[in-house]
């Protein structure tokens, strides 16, 4: 029997030296990855979490393993200065920290902010637990984790953060991850490592920003702790340039009475993923998410948020818009497992879609499994198109149909926003969701 | 030249005929009242006036100060000084009304290729209005209609037509579902809007809210045509009898 060809994509992949720390068991973890990626390989749509979400026009694709000149590489910070966002700021090009974007100077007591190099180089032991984690390593065959696998063998950087026991950060933090453009196609990947103190309180910004150029791939994993009690506020902007293929694992831990709200808009892209997983491991624990996300062209945008409830009176709330336009595609899985002994949770899921090209598509798929007693949960999802009679009545008042159409869409996405608590980073995202609107 | 000449308006509404023949000329400055019995097209009217998609014209023809109203967008009625006033306002909710209310000014005064306002500009205007009006601002930070009482709506319609300014203002049942503390302040807002400029066409199921703006016309319309015209008077007879047994006056 003969072996087909390697794909393209997972070649150019392997090709990659892999970084060296000198720390014995970091270098075995991401050889370890390296080799249960080059034995699964990538996934196909046979794979559930990637049923709609083909990899086929990527695979056949190479990219140069990251960028010598990531050092020196103009990027204007306008990209992505925000307002209601003056912080703290940690900023990666093309996967390299770059310190003269970065605001690190005189943090508050209690928050460690630094890029994960320079933590490796300290004292490395605190991050053995998430980065040398079996589970990617575990079932080879498994190709559904392939991107993680990659990432947890190629990255080299990313955020380490840290909030201290009761500490709370006044100013919100921002994490930047820029692709600029190179000559070449460029592969990159960061890995972040987030922990939030027992009753310590945080605002975080992520920020993910590209220039037109070359085509890019990168791959992000976050691990997010919050620890007892503790409060994270989180709004993530992704508003990449067409080219860039960007997938992403974000895994929060919710620790008793632990509370994350999570704003999340996806604007851009090409190929665009986000593995968005909750456990709420904690009796009391909450994890609210709000998010949009808004297909034009020919874009790819996947979303597929799993929420576990493990514990007692834990709540989550999802509410999930989409918009796709022209021929763009569009795909939200919500999958909510209420564990054996989470009684008392408490846990509602919507997403509602709008076409507005008949080109267009959104697939999506609401899960709910319970195992536990004594549980309320409701979800839903829809796809439409936008009311004939509310278009009517903008219409009938002397608002051209073109502008109609907008203002109504605007408003259906907005309502992910309302309770942003950042009230000048609600206007401007507001503003940046009617600026993609079609004219 | 009437303002509005309606001459033999046929129109359909799901293959259903509902208009049959209607014909009707209004004047600037005039107030008509459009009575009938339900079924009788009434709505129909209104939504043909203001160019809703569903409702196909199958014969006949609109002229609004000289030009074939019936060709027009829903925005360029507008723009021209068609006005609708909705018998169920539609809910939007995440629409702030200021914003909409603005858009929709502006957007007219684009396609008369007037100057648009600025938000504090627009914002002196509506202040205006409203103490005209009398309503609250606590209605212009809410979402179009939204969570709005039904006389809340009722009135946010006026209030619209009101800030619009427009040359005819077609009010379809603005009277039902209103207790008479709202009917009248949905009246007061009518008669401070009615000018020399200005043309009213009142559809109403009930007399009632024609004892508070006085017509100078009242037609009936049944089975898709004007049967019968007068004065105000006819609305006073038709209280009193019913719509049954109509057409003796109806024009030829």
């Amino acid at each position: 029997m003969s072996q087909p060809a390697p794909l393209p994509l997972v070649e150019s992949l392997l090709d990659a030296p892999l970084p060296v720390s000198g720390i014995a068991w970091l270098d075995a973890a991401r050889q370890q990855n390296r080799e249960a990626f080059a034995a699964g390989g990538l996934p196909d749509t046979r794979v559930e979490a990637w049923k709609y979400t083909a990899l086929r026009a990527l695979a056949q694709r190479r990219f140069a393993h990251g960028d010598a000149a990531a050092a020196t590489r103009a990027v204007d910070a306008s990209t992505f200065a925000l307002p209601g966002v003056e912080g703290p700021r940690l900023v990666f090009v093309n996967g390299v920290f770059r310190a003269d974007l970065s605001a690190v100077g005189a943090l508050p007591a209690g928050l460690t902010l630094q890029p994960l190099s320079h933590a490796l180089r300290g004292d490395a032991e605190p991050l053995r637990f998430v980065l040398a984690r079996p589970a990617l390593i575990g079932d080879v065959r498994e190709a559904g984790d392939a991107f993680a696998r990659v990432n947890a063998a190629s990255a080299a950087d990313g955020v380490v953060l840290r909030v201290a026991a009761n500490v709370k950060v006044a100013a919100p933090v921002q994490l930047v991850f820029v692709g600029a453009a190179a000559e070449v196609e460029l592969a990159w990947h960061l890995r972040n490592v987030i922990e939030l103190g027992e009753g310590a309180e945080l605002s975080l910004v992520e920020q993910h920003v590209s220039g037109d150029g070359p085509a890019q791939l990168a791959t992000l994993v976050s691990d997010i702790e919050v620890r007892k009690g503790a409060r994270l506020h989180h709004t993530l902007l992704q508003s990449v340039a067409v080219g860039t293929n960007l997938i992403r694992r974000s895994s929060v831990r919710l620790h008793a009475r632990a509370h994350a709200m999570l704003h999340v808009l996806e604007l851009g892209g090409a190929l665009v993923r986000h593995d968005l997983r909750a456990e709420l491991i904690g009796d009391g624990a909450r994890f609210d998410t709000r998010g949009v996300f808004m297909p034009h062209g020919r874009q790819h945008i996947d979303t597929q948020l799993a929420i576990r409830h493990q514990a007692l009176n834990t709540a989550s709330t999802s509410n999930w818009r989409g918009v796709a336009n022209d021929r763009a595609r569009g795909v939200f899985r919500g999958a909510i497992v209420v564990a054996p002994g989470a009684d008392g949770s408490d846990a509602s899921l919507s997403n509602k879609n709008l076409l507005l090209s008949p080109g267009a598509e959104i697939d999506t798929k609401p899960e709910l499994e319970i195992y536990a007693d004594e549980v309320k949960a409701a979800h839903g999802a829809t796809v439409g198109q936008l009311d004939e009679r509310s278009l009517f009545y903008l219409r009938s008042r002397g608002i051209p149909l073109a502008e109609a159409r907008a203002l109504l869409t605007a408003a259906f996405c907005r309502a992910v926003l309302d309770d942003l608590p950042n009230e000048t980073l609600r206007e401007h995202l507001s503003a940046m969701l009617v600026a993609q609107l079609p004219a | 030249m009437n303002m509005l000449k309606i001459e033999n308006l046929h129109a359909r509404v799901e293959g259903r005929e509902i208009l049959k023949g209607l014909s009707l000329s209004v004047n600037a400055g005039e107030v008509h009242a459009i009575m009938g019995p339900n079924g009788a097209g009434k709505s129909t009217l209104g939504n043909v006036l203001s160019g809703r998609d569903d409702y196909e014209v199958t014969a006949g023809r609109v002229t609004y100060n000289g030009i074939d109203l019936l060709a027009l967008e829903p925005e360029a009625r507008a723009a021209a000084g068609v006005f609708l006033a909705f018998q169920y306002p539609v809910e939007i909710p995440g629409v702030n009304n200021t914003y909409f209310l603005r858009a929709a000014f502006n957007a007219q005064r684009k396609a008369r290729g007037e100057k648009e306002l600025d938000s504090m500009q627009f914002l002196k205007l509506v202040r205006e209005k409203l103490k005209v009006m009398q309503i609250s601002d606590e209605l212009l930070h809410r979402a179009v209609n939204e969570g709005f009482s039904g006389g809340e709506k009722k009135r946010n319609e006026i209030f619209q037509m009101a800030v619009l300014e427009p040359q005819l203002a077609i009010l379809d049942e603005t009277d039902s579902g209103l207790d008479i503390d709202a009917l009248k302040h949905v009246a007061d807002g009518v008669n401070a809007l009615r000018s020399p400029d200005r043309a009213f066409l009142m559809i109403t199921h009930y007399q009632r809210l024609l004892d508070y703006v006085v017509p100078d016309f009242v037609h009936v319309l049944a089975d898709g045509r004007i049967v019968e015209s007068g004065d105000k008077s006819l609305a006073l007879k038709l209280e009193e009898h019913g719509y049954a047994g109509l057409g003796e006056g109806a024009p030829a």
